[in-house]
C-alpha cells in the first residue's frame, strides 16, 4: 500500500526573538491512501503546526515530507501553492468562504488558480458537481450570509474538492457548528472517505474524532499514540438517534 | 502566470464592492476632469491672446522715425520728420522676403456726416494695410491704386465711425467732411475690438496716404511704415536690412529712425497665458495625486480587510505574484475607469463653462492623453506598495486573521 502523506523525523522551531519553540519534535507519520485520520491534541500540543505542515503551508525545519512521491519539504514558496491547489483540499473552522461571493464562484476558486486555463463552462459544471456531492446544487447562487454554519461548510467541502486532491484536509471542521451540524458535515466527510478519499482532520473533539477510522494524539511536539478507531460511529446511525432524541423531548414537552 | 484568470478574479473582485469601487474611481474621476477642465481654460485663454496677437497683423515690423533736436530740446521717438513714402517704396522693392508695406500717417480730427460729428483718427494708409492687419471689409470697397496716385477723397471707415455717424444709414457711398473736405465712404471694415493697450481698433477712418499728406497734414514726411514679412523668421533678417537700407539713403547721416517688431510682445503675452495653464494644470495635478493617494488608501485598507480572503486564495494555490497582480489590476482598472469617465467630465464641464461662462476653452488632445497616462500611472504607483504587501502576507497568519 502506497502511503500519501509520508513523514520521517519532522521537527518544526520557531524562532521568536529570543526564546525558540520547538514546536513539533521529531514525528514520523505515514497515512494511506482511503485513510480517515483525526490528529487530536489540547492547544499548544503542535497539532496545528504539524497539519500545517501536512497541509504544505509552512515548510518543516527537518525531516523529509513525501505527499503523493513528492518531496515537498524543500519547495519554494510558489511551488508550495501549486502543490496545494493540485493535491490538497482545506476545509477551515471559520469555513472561509469568500463573502459576497456566490456558492458557485467560491467552488470555482481553486480552479481559477489551476495549472492550466479552464473555461469559464467547464469551470461552472465541475463547481456545481462539487455542490451536488454536498448535496447544495441548488444553493448554487447564494451568498454564504444567505446559507447556514453547516451549509456553508458543505460549500467550503466543495472548494476543497473542485480541483479533485489525493488528501482533504479539515482544521476544526465542526468548531463552530452545533451538534446536529457537526454529524451531518461529518456524515460528508464520512461518504467521500468511503468512497476512497483519504482525510485528515484536526480536533480536540472527542466524539468527532470517533467518526474517523484512526486517531492519532499529539502532546508536546510528538506522537504520544495512535490506533485505530474501535467503536466508530456512523453518521447515518447517530443522526438517527438525534432526531429521536429531538422527537422525544418534544414529546416530553407535549405530555 | 495565470493572466486570463487574474483578470477574472480582479473584476470579479470590483463587482463584489461596488460602492468603494466607485468611490475609489470618484477621486481619479474628479482629478482628470479637472486636469482636463483646468487645461482646456488656458488653453482657450493661450488661443485667444494669440488670436488678439494676429489681429494686430501678422509678422510685421514698424520703422518709426527717429529724434529731433530742435533748439536744444530733444523731441523723443516719432519727432523727427525723416521718413518719406519712397523710404517704404524702397524698401518693398530692395528687400526680399518684405509682402508689403504701407506709409502710415496718423492725425485726429472731427469728421462731420448728415449733421452728426465725431473725433477719431484719420489714419493714411497704402494699399495693402487691410492684409497687413487682416482686416476685413464688411461692406464695399478698399480704395485703389487709382485714387493713391489722384489724392482720391475717399475713405474707409471702422464700426465705431460708421456707428457714430450713420446710426441708421448705410454709410457706403455717403460723404463724411474731414476738416470740412468731403471724403467718399467706399467701404465699412469688420469690427476688430480694442487692442492691447484699449485703444478701440474701430474707432478710425483710414484714407490713401496720399491724400492725407496732401489734404488732411499737408507734410511730406510719414509717421511710421509698416512692412509685412513674409514668415516670422525671416523678421530679424529683414529688420538688419531695412535698417542698412534706410542707413544707406541717408548717405552717411545719424540713424533718425528706429525699427521695431512685435514678435518681443507676442511673446511676452503668450508667456503669460503659459505661465497660466501650467499653474492651472498644475492645480489639476494636485487634485490628480490627491485622488491617487485616495486609491492607495482605500487599497492599502482593502489589503487589511481582505487579508483572511488573500489568506484562503494562498491556501487554495495562488501564488504571490499572482495576488499582486489581482491588487495591481483591481488599481488600475479602477484609475483607467476613473481616467474614462474622468475625460468625459472634463470635457463636459469645459464645455458647459464656454457655454455659460463664455470662456473660450480649448480640448487638447495632450491633456486628454496625458491626464489619462497619468491615471493609469497613479493606479499602477500607488496600487503598487498595497498590492505587494497583499502578495507577501503568510497564508496560516492571513487565515488567522481576524
Amino acid at each position: 500500500m502506497s502511503a500519501v502523506v509520508q513523514l520521517q523525523d519532522i521537527h518544526k522551531t520557531y524562532d521568536s526573538g529570543e526564546v525558540k519553540v520547538h514546536a513539533v519534535r521529531g514525528i514520523s507519520l505515514e497515512i494511506h491512501r482511503g485513510e480517515f485520520i483525526a490528529i487530536m491534541g489540547a492547544s499548544g500540543s503542535g497539532k496545528s503546526t504539524l497539519m500545517n505542515l501536512i497541509g504544505c503551508l509552512d515548510r518543516p525545519t527537518r525531516g523529509s515530507y513525501l505527499l503523493d512521491g513528492i518531496d515537498v519539504s524543500a519547495l519554494a514558496r510558489d511551488e508550495l501553492a501549486d502543490i496545494r491547489n493540485q493535491k490538497l483540499g482545506f476545509v477551515f473552522q471559520g469555513f472561509n468562504l469568500l463573502s459576497r461571493t456566490t456558492a458557485l464562484e467560491n467552488v470555482e476558486l481553486p480552479m481559477l488558480y489551476g495549472p492550466r486555463r479552464v473555461s469559464g463552462r467547464e469551470m461552472r459544471e465541475r463547481a456545481l458537481s462539487c455542490l451536488e456531492i454536498v448535496g447544495l446544487a441548488n444553493r448554487a447562487d447564494h451568498f454564504p450570509s444567505q446559507l447556514s454554519g453547516g451549509q456553508q461548510q458543505r460549500v467550503a467541502i466543495a472548494r476543497a474538492l473542485a480541483n479533485r486532491p489525493s488528501v482533504l484536509l479539515a482544521d476544526e471542521p465542526t468548531g463552530n457548528l452545533d451538534s446536529k451540524t457537526s454529524v451531518e458535515v461529518m456524515g460528508v466527510f464520512q461518504r467521500l472517505n468511503d468512497e476512497g478519499m483519504t482525510i485528515i482532520m484536526v480536533t480536540h473533539e472527542l466524539d468527532i474524532a470517533r467518526y474517523c477510522r484512526r486517531n492519532l494524539i499529539v502532546r508536546d511536539g510528538r506522537v504520544v499514540r495512535d490506533e485505530p478507531v474501535a467503536d466508530r460511529l456512523v453518521s447515518a446511525v447517530e443522526m438517527q438517534k438525534l432526531i429521536a432524541a429531538e422527537a422525544s423531548a418534544k414529546l416530553t414537552e407535549a405530555i | 502566470m495565470r493572466i486570463a484568470s487574474t483578470l477574472t478574479i480582479s473584476f470579479r473582485a470590483l463587482r463584489r464592492n461596488i460602492l468603494r469601487s466607485s468611490l475609489t474611481a470618484l477621486g481619479i474621476i474628479i482629478g482628470v476632469g479637472a486636469v482636463i477642465a483646468m487645461v482646456s481654460i488656458g488653453n482657450g485663454a493661450k488661443a485667444q491672446v494669440e488670436a488678439q496677437i494676429a489681429s494686430l497683423g501678422q509678422n510685421i515690423i514698424t520703422v518709426f522715425p527717429g529724434t529731433a533736436t530742435t533748439g536744444g530740446l530733444r523731441g523723443g521717438w516719432g519727432s523727427a520728420s525723416s521718413l518719406t513714402p519712397e523710404d517704404a517704396m524702397a524698401i518693398l522693392n530692395e528687400i526680399p522676403g518684405v509682402v508689403a508695406v504701407s506709409p502710415e500717417l496718423r492725425d485726429r480730427a472731427q469728421v462731420q456726416a448728415s449733421g452728426l460729428n465725431w473725433n477719431t483718427q484719420i489714419l493714411g494708409e497704402g494699399l495693402d494695410y487691410l492684409s497687413i492687419r487682416t482686416w476685413p471689409l464688411r461692406d464695399g470697397n478698399m480704395f485703389g491704386e487709382h485714387d493713391l496716385r489722384s489724392f482720391a477723397k475717399v475713405a474707409v471707415i471702422g464700426k465705431t465711425v460708421a456707428d457714430q455717424l450713420f446710426p441708421n444709414d448705410d454709410p457706403v457711398g455717403k460723404d463724411i467732411r474731414i476738416r470740412n473736405i468731403p471724403f467718399r465712404v467706399l467701404g465699412v471694415l469688420e469690427p476688430k475690438g480694442f487692442n492691447f493697450f484699449g485703444q478701440d481698433q474701430d474707432d478710425a477712418v483710414i484714407i490713401p496716404y496720399t491724400s492725407h499728406l496732401r489734404r488732411v497734414t499737408r507734410r511730406t514726411n510719414l509717421n511710421s511704415i509698416l512692412i509685412q514679412a513674409v514668415s516670422p523668421e525671416m523678421m530679424p533678417a529683414i529688420q538688419e536690412q531695412v535698417t542698412d537700407l534706410l542707413q544707406q539713403r541717408r548717405q552717411g547721416r545719424e540713424p533718425d529712425f528706429t525699427v521695431r517688431n512685435q514678435i518681443e510682445l507676442a511673446e511676452a503675452a503668450t508667456a503669460t497665458t503659459k505661465t497660466m495653464t501650467m499653474l492651472l494644470g498644475a492645480i489639476a495635478g494636485v487634485s490628480l495625486i490627491v485622488g491617487g493617494i485616495g486609491i492607495m488608501n482605500i487599497m492599502l485598507v482593502s489589503v487589511t480587510e481582505r487579508t483572511r480572503e488573500i489568506g484562503i486564495r494562498l491556501a487554495v494555490g495562488a501564488h504571490g505574484r499572482e495576488i499582486m497582480l489581482q491588487f495591481l489590476t483591481e488599481a488600475i482598472v479602477l484609475s483607467a475607469l476613473g481616467g474614462t469617465l474622468g475625460i468625459l467630465l472634463g470635457i463636459g464641464s469645459a464645455q458647459l463653462m464656454a457655454h455659460f461662462n463664455g470662456w473660450a476653452t480649448l480640448i487638447s488632445t495632450d491633456a486628454i492623453i496625458i491626464a489619462f497616462a497619468f491615471s493609469a500611472a497613479v493606479g499602477v504607483f500607488f496600487g503598487f506598495y498595497p498590492a505587494r504587501k497583499a502578495a507577501q502576507l503568510d497564508p496560516i497568519d492571513a487565515l488567522r486573521y481576524e
